[in-house]
């Protein structure tokens, strides 16, 4: 098939947009249906994100006139466009050829949304803004650190950043290693309960977001669900492979995918529901830390393996 | 007149978003705080308001409704028309207990300029000192579906009262 016919697909259909907006709606619906049953209840009905983009669509914004607005209605266009795009790199089908992305851009398409949110927060020039963009900065120069090492540890161990070839490795004690240091990673990159401080309900007003309304905060909804289908992606693809090249179809490839996904959301969703808020000073020193060490190991036991073993 | 009319079952998609997901944003003009307590139990676990959509949302700028508590006093006024005026369109606001409504027995006080209805339009009253969760539930529903109806349209005159009678058997 033509290589670019196949990067389009997979960019506008699976794991694209098409598949990755139904299914960040999903996930945004099982992550606040998981937490309402820890919680004894019913819990807001399946459509309830749909419903909730949809009326935001419908809602007028406040007049934002100049260069100043017209950035600030930009942040959550860009957030939408890299979490769907990192979606899209996502290596969900075994060898299904087009266009290759390597584990760089992939991490850079992921970082941007946060990126996108620490600007909008300053850029809304409200104080409750730019204390949440304040506060996502210091999470965010925390966690990358060790979601980075991490992720440079597997593609050290495996020679490789090609996403293709990551995904199709064998794994190892190293890369379960990092697997874990992303898990732990994926809290404050979602802003999920143990870290949900820099959108501190209530608590900042809504951060970032606070001067955010109609269409734009629908926005930045969808960019967050694409987000956790993108981080959670990533983790499916990595625990995958295995099973996936032993079967090798591309459908079971793609239910695989789905499963491992919401395995994960699960997950996070049940430490979401089990766990408080910290404050920026816990969050900050559980990275530096308790987490950084883990990570420092990983990343020097994959250089050993790979230069003198 | 418009060059481009939406279509048709876009206004019926929204009319239906509209009304299954309000998102609240409270407002205490001065209350004794009793009617806060109700709107927090209403979102508690036990009344679980959020299987109808409702979610307590941080800022006025992500709220469709405006539920308001306490007599609305001279220090409050102005901060009662900000937020009310940095909520969105689709609007719709709910006067919760006697206070907002009546001023109830702080009537007549000097340091009081309520009820609410002289600063804003109150589109439902939900009475009782404090109402409780299931009033508030069933006027934040009330107001849920007027939005549905009236969308952009300015509000109306007439108001809806929600009682516990309606959701207790």
């Amino acid at each position: 098939m033509n290589p670019m016919l196949t990067a389009l697909a997979r960019l506008l259909i699976f794991p694209g947009l098409l598949f990755a907006v139904p299914a960040a709606w999903f996930f945004l619906w099982v992550e606040r249906k998981a937490v309402a049953l820890m919680q004894e209840r019913v819990g807001p009905p399946f459509m309830q994100p749909f419903w909730d983009f949809m009326k935001l669509l419908g809602k007028s914004t406040p007049p934002r006139p100049g260069i100043a607005g017209f950035i600030m209605r930009a942040w959550p266009l860009i957030a939408v466009g890299s979490a769907a795009g990192a979606v899209g790199l996502l290596p969900v089908l075994p060898a299904s050829g087009g266009f290759e992305g390597d584990l760089i851009l992939l991490l850079a398409l992921l970082e941007l949304p946060s990126i996108c949110i620490i600007s909008a927060g300053f850029s809304s020039r409200s104080i409750f803004g730019e204390i949440g963009s304040a506060r996502e900065a210091a999470l965010s120069v925390s966690y990358n650190i060790v979601f980075l090492l991490a992720i440079v540890s597997i593609a050290a161990s495996q020679h490789t950043f090609r996403l293709e070839a990551l995904a199709a490795m064998h794994p190892t004690f190293l890369t379960v290693l990092g697997i874990i240091a992303i898990l732990i990673c994926l809290p404050a990159k979602l802003h999920i309960n143990p870290f949900s401080l820099p959108n501190a309900e209530q608590e900042i007003y809504a951060g970032p977001m606070t001067e955010y309304a109609g269409p734009e905060l629908a926005m930045w909804e969808l960019a967050h669900g694409l987000e956790w289908v993108a981080a959670t992606g990533l983790v499916a693809t990595l625990v995958a492979p295995r099973i996936t090249l032993a079967w090798g179809t591309t459908l079971l490839a793609g239910a695989l995918f789905v499963v491992l996904s919401v395995a994960v959301v699960l997950l996070l969703s049940v430490l979401a529901a089990a766990t408080a808020r910290l404050a920026i000073d816990s969050s900050v020193r559980f990275y530096w830390q308790c987490t950084l060490i883990f990570a420092v190991l990983a990343i020097s036991s994959a250089l050993f393996v790979r230069f003198w073993l | 007149m418009k060059l481009w009319k939406r279509p048709k079952f876009w206004q019926r998609l929204m009319c239906s978003a509209r009304r299954r997901s309000p998102w609240l944003f409270h407002m205490n003009s001065g209350s004794c705080n009793g009617c806060d307590i109700e709107i927090i139990a209403a979102l508690s676990p036990r009344y679980d308001a959020e299987q109808l959509g409702v979610l307590l949302q941080g800022s006025p700028r992500h709220a469709d409704i405006l539920c308001v508590t306490g007599p609305v006093t001279n220090k409050a006024v102005n901060a009662v028309k900000t937020v009310y005026d940095q909520v969105c369109g689709p609007k719709a606001v709910v006067a919760i207990g006697s206070c907002p409504a009546t001023t109830n027995v702080f009537i007549d006080s000097r340091t009081l300029d309520g009820p609410l209805d002289k600063h804003l339009p109150v589109d439902v009253y939900v009475p009782g000192c404090p109402p409780r969760p299931d009033a508030i539930i069933a006027g934040v529903v009330k107001a849920a579906t007027l939005l549905a109806e009236r969308g952009n349209n300015p509000p109306q005159t007439e108001v809806a009262i929600a009682t516990t009678a309606e959701v207790q058997p």
